[in-house]
């Protein structure tokens, strides 16, 4: 067969090579300082884009989407040509794919910190950014998928599928979690309300780190850990059937991260039974990996490559076995809400992603530059101080989630909470707050000499942009007679096509229809938000509270003697988007509104606490909002905000917006003047009031009826 | 909670997407050899490799020209 000669282009992966250098620190400079101003609440020195609210879905998405996203991209771009015997469909569209994919960054770096944000984690993003991302990615999968179809290779290696489930999978998630009603060009509300709301969200928040940080990662270890160790992978057929397990059990587990709360039991039950039975491929995919290095052990000694994709794997597999746990009742009933949390999710991200990017980075700057590496000693001291600083970083928070959890739970002999005060268990734990910004800091160190050392060995090279390389032409397909011919000659375009106009069409369609039915409250006394809560409940989402206090008191009853009477479901229909919050560095709010229960704080303790915390509880570690008190309500919105409610089902009467504005002033003058009373001057059009009204509204529903 | 039978429709529908996916790549003979895929990844011929200065004769005219501008 005549042999045929082409080119690959080592331009993009090149470019997206330094992106994944440049935000990688980035990002974790973000996240250091997110570290630090926990235990230095006031570190940001009451610049509002600075305090930590507003700054860790900042380092979240960087590490999520630029990090890893560039280095995915770059593993994609590299393996993908050599893979499929030809070069990337087309240089236009992987130039559109970098450059907007950069575009996006940017614009979530200008906005997430001045709280424009839809509050639902790691898809923060405003509604433009959206669909930005949702171009950007059909720009990405119509060049991976017409590269797979002039490929001169017959078969698909491992890494390849891995890529396309990655993309599949992501649209459908971000399209369905990201439906939103438009209020204006930065703000906009989801179609889901409350537990419904929850349930989507987190189904998607699990599988961005299934199909985002899982997948296209396990693609790029069955391309680089063979290279980088010169040893075929373990088990070939291993890796097949634990991609195909991988992919049909993930997307069934999101369910776990609501366990306990309003949703119904047998959709908990099943989120549990499907996280249990991913650690079987997920650990298939761990042995595989290491497996691979069966008699390659003395070069792992030598090779900081081998070294760092090692303890990637190891930590894949120590979190994929740490997740299942997590997602079982029993230990998710003391997890949750904790640092246990956020230690796991750093196992994974430093050890798992990081490290896999930084081994293959390592690997690959030499062979693009077409020198050595400047030095393998520095790489080798990068390696021990990440390794120690993501250890520093997690072993600490898990001691402060244990304790957390047990000192929420604990009882006097007489039945009363042995902590009854929330900052007694914050305070237990602030060493170990200490302990991970110190075991962050050496991870950045690590990554600043990983900075440096590849700078170097670029600068001792040049760029390798062309490489040649030869092959026979693949084989034309028989066609077999029949309807299937068709389907089966494009298999991968219909499934993509047909998966794109049932998802948009469909949802947009059928979705609300469903949604503002199911709208109707069960529990008669809970009513729509008042413009000035509403108005008060955006900010509260725009500050990014959420990120320190949940809004879900579970059926416990350590929580509901703290907090009160569990949440229902029927009490969060009208909240676009949901607010339970995924952590407690700050007690629950649910109840925060009901003046019978013990933690009740009057209108002035608020308006005192939001300005100066430590004033009120000297040993708080939250930071001050003092600029709430300067930030005028922008009133010009507030009857597109009713009108799109009125949209989504929300029985406000109708012309009900004309007269929203009237109301939410009549309902501030009223906190004002209450302020006043209590020697507090603040005028009723600023922020502050707005906060204190939602505040004060939150779980009062149900107790107005007792 | 409606909002569940769309999530499953919708997850149906991505399974399903996977299963098509699946049958087809076993009817298209994908996985009739399960050894050489894994050894075939290693074989990559350094010696191919060209730098800038030496422009590859595989690319087109135009492409040539775009290097040589830099």
């Amino acid at each position: 067969m005549e042999l045929q000669k082409f080119t690959y282009d080592n331009r993009l992966s090149n470019m997206f090579l330094w992106a994944t250098v440049i935000w990688g620190v980035v990002g974790m400079l973000v996240g250091l300082t997110a570290a630090f101003e926990l235990i230095m609440p006031n570190m940001s020195g009451n610049i509002s884009w600075l305090v930590f609210s507003r700054i860790r879905p900042v380092h979240t998405n960087a590490a999520i989407f630029a990090f890893v996203g560039n280095g995915i991209f770059t593993a994609i771009y590299y393996s993908t040509p050599r893979l499929l015997k030809t070069p990337m469909y087309s240089k236009l569209l992987g130039n559109i794919h970098f450059w907007g994919w950069q575009l996006i960054i940017v614009l979530a770096a200008v906005t997430l910190p001045f709280g424009l944000t839809q509050s639902k984690e790691y898809a923060e993003l405003i509604w433009p950014i959206d669909v930005l991302v949702v171009l950007i990615w059909v720009v990405f999968g119509l060049n991976l998928i017409m590269t797979m179809v002039k490929r001169r290779v017959k078969h698909i290696y491992v890494s390849i599928w891995f890529y396309i489930a990655t993309w599949v999978t992501i649209a459908v998630l971000y399209i369905t979690n990201n439906l939103a009603i438009p209020v204006s060009w930065s703000m906009s509300y989801p179609i889901y309300a409350g537990i419904q709301d929850a349930l989507v969200q987190w189904w998607y928040g699990h599988n961005a780190v299934a199909f985002f940080l899982t997948t296209p990662v396990l693609g790029m270890m069955y391309y680089f850990v063979p290279k980088a160790s010169n040893r075929p992978i373990y088990s070939y057929k291993l890796s097949i059937i634990h991609f195909w397990a991988l992919i049909f059990l993930y997307i069934w587990a999101g369910p776990h991260h609501l366990l306990y709360s309003a949703l119904p039991d047998w959709a908990q039950a099943l989120g549990v039974v499907f996280s249990v039975m991913l650690i079987a491929p997920s650990w298939g995919g761990m042995i595989n990996g290491l497996l691979t290095l069966r008699g390659a052990w003395d070069k792992v000694r030598e090779d900081p490559v081998l070294k760092m994709m090692v303890v990637a794997v190891t930590a894949y597999g120590m979190s994929t076995f740490e997740g299942p746990m997590l997602s079982l009742k029993s230990v998710n009933a003391l997890s949750h809400f904790t640092d246990w949390t956020i230690a796991h999710v750093h196992i994974g991200t430093l050890g798992w992603n990081s490290m896999m990017n930084f081994g293959m980075i390592y690997w690959l700057v030499p062979r693009l530059f077409k020198t050595k590496l400047y030095s393998v000693k520095l790489a080798n001291v990068h390696f021990w101080i990440a390794t120690l600083g993501m250890l520093f970083f997690s072993i600490p928070l898990y001691f402060a989630g244990f304790t957390q959890a047990l000192m929420w739970k604990q009882f006097t002999e007489e039945g009363f909470l042995a902590y009854p005060n929330f900052l007694e268990t914050v305070t237990q734990i602030l060493p170990m707050y200490h302990l991970r910004a110190f075991g962050g800091s050496l991870y950045f160190i690590g990554a600043l000499l990983f900075v440096y050392n590849v700078v170097k060995t670029a600068m001792a090279g040049s760029l390798v942009r062309y490489e040649s390389d030869e092959a026979p032409a693949k084989a034309e397909p028989k066609h077999k007679e029949g309807w299937h011919r068709a389907l089966e000659g494009r298999p991968l375009q219909f499934t993509v096509a047909s998966l794109v106009v049932i998802l948009i069409g469909g949802l947009i369609e059928i979705v609300p229809m469903y949604l503002v039915k199911s709208n109707v409250p069960t529990i008669s006394s809970v009513k729509p938000y008042t413009p000035l809560e509403l108005e008060g409940r955006d900010i509260y989402v725009k500050e990014g509270c959420y990120l320190c206090h949940s809004q879900m008191i579970r059926p416990f009853r350590s929580e509901t003697e703290r907090y009160g009477e569990y949440t229902k479901a029927g009490e969060t229909v009208y909240d676009f988007p949901f607010q339970f919050g995924s952590k407690r560095t700050g007690p629950d709010l649910a109840r925060e509104g009901v003046k019978t229960l013990p933690n009740y704080k009057p209108d002035s303790w608020h308006f005192n606490h939001m300005m100066d915390p430590q004033k009120v509880s000297p040993e708080s570690i939250m930071p001050a909002y003092p600029w709430l008190a300067e930030n005028e309500i922008d009133l010009s919105l507030t009857p597109a905000k009713i009108n799109a409610m009125i949209k989504l089902g929300v029985p406000y009467s109708e012309g009900y917006a004309d007269q929203a504005v009237a109301d939410l002033n009549a309902q501030a003058e009223k906190i004002a003047a209450g302020l006043q009373a209590s020697g507090i001057q603040v005028d009723k059009n600023k922020e502050i009031i707005a906060l204190i009204a939602y505040l004060q509204r939150l779980g009062t529903d149900i107790y107005t009826t007792k | 909670m409606s909002v569940i039978i769309i999530l499953v429709i919708v997850g149906i529908i991505v399974a399903g997407g996977f299963l098509l996916g699946f049958i087809w790549a076993v009817r298209n003979g994908q996985y009739d050899d399960m050894y050489s895929p894994g050894v075939r990844v290693l074989f990559e011929d350094p010696g191919k490799r060209d730098s800038e200065d030496q422009i590859p004769d595989t690319l087109n005219e135009k492409e040539k020209t775009n290097i040589s501008d830099k």
